[in-house]
């Protein structure tokens, strides 16, 4: 079960995703992230209460990387709990994506960008 | 310690086998991220069979068998009466070939590949026998 909400915050869209994320419930992450990289705004996505992502939900993130970069779009992630983080670390997946520890950092990187 | 699971083909099965494993593996010294990493490999791994072998067919069914012993091991049994899957065939796509093309899958298996210690593929009768092998530090 997964709850994904999307806000508009200034000249950012932020999606904040809590529960867990697997080959049933990726389609949510892919609406989310799909709207957000349409709207082309730099993307900030909360994970602090993803609890779990199994290869369905990481495969979303990854389809989205091509892209992104060609639309110079930011995207964001922060707040990976340590059981999430070592999964995209397995893929290595912090040199593809941005990953901050917390809002304030990841802030701070998008408006950087 | 020997766990099993019978369980019909839904993704929506995928917490419940998700429970099954959590559950199991308390019995086992581990710490929460390695038991985290088993529970996603035994999840890749079923749901492939879920999704590509028995087309999420709810009247079909999955075993999950968990076996903790000897103690410096943990092996998981997945089996299914589907598709067979052709490990041997299988090669493993590149990180840059999944990004070009932008598709949605292909990371499963290599999660599993880098979680696990050794993964087996075999038929038995009509079952399609996938045996994932977790080695414990001492």
């Amino acid at each position: 079960m997964v709850e994904i909400n999307a806000i508009t915050q200034g000249e950012h869209e932020l999606i904040s995703v809590k529960g867990e994320i697997d080959a049933s419930s990726s389609i949510e992450l892919d609406n989310a992230l799909k709207e957000a990289a349409e709207s082309g705004k730099k993307i900030l996505i909360d994970l602090q209460e993803l609890d779990y992502i199994s290869s369905a939900g990481l495969g979303v993130f990854i389809s989205y990387l091509e892209d992104l970069k060609k639309n110079n779009t930011q995207l964001v992630i922060f707040g990976l709990q340590e059981k999430v983080q070592e999964v995209f670390s397995i893929l290595g997946l912090q040199h593809l994506m941005t990953i901050a520890d917390s809002k304030q950092e990841a802030e701070q990187l998008l408006n950087e960008a | 310690m020997k766990h099993k699971l019978t369980i019909a083909c839904s993704k929506a099965n995928l917490t419940k086998i998700r429970q099954f494993i959590s559950e199991s593996l308390g019995e086992v010294n581990l710490n929460e991220v390695e038991t985290h990493k088993m529970i996603l490999a035994v999840d890749e791994i079923c749901a492939n069979m879920i999704i590509h072998s028995n087309h999420c067919n709810p009247t079909r069914k999955i075993d999950v068998i968990v076996e903790a012993e000897p103690a410096n091991q943990v092996i998981f049994i997945i089996k299914d009466r589907g598709i067979r899957f052709d490990f041997n065939t299988y090669s493993e796509p590149s990180m840059d070939e999944i990004i070009s093309s932008k598709r949605k899958g292909g990371v499963g298996l290599m999660l599993v590949k880098r979680i696990m210690d050794k993964i087996e593929f075999s038929t038995d009768k009509n079952y399609n026998i996938c045996r994932l092998t977790k080695r414990l530090s001492p």
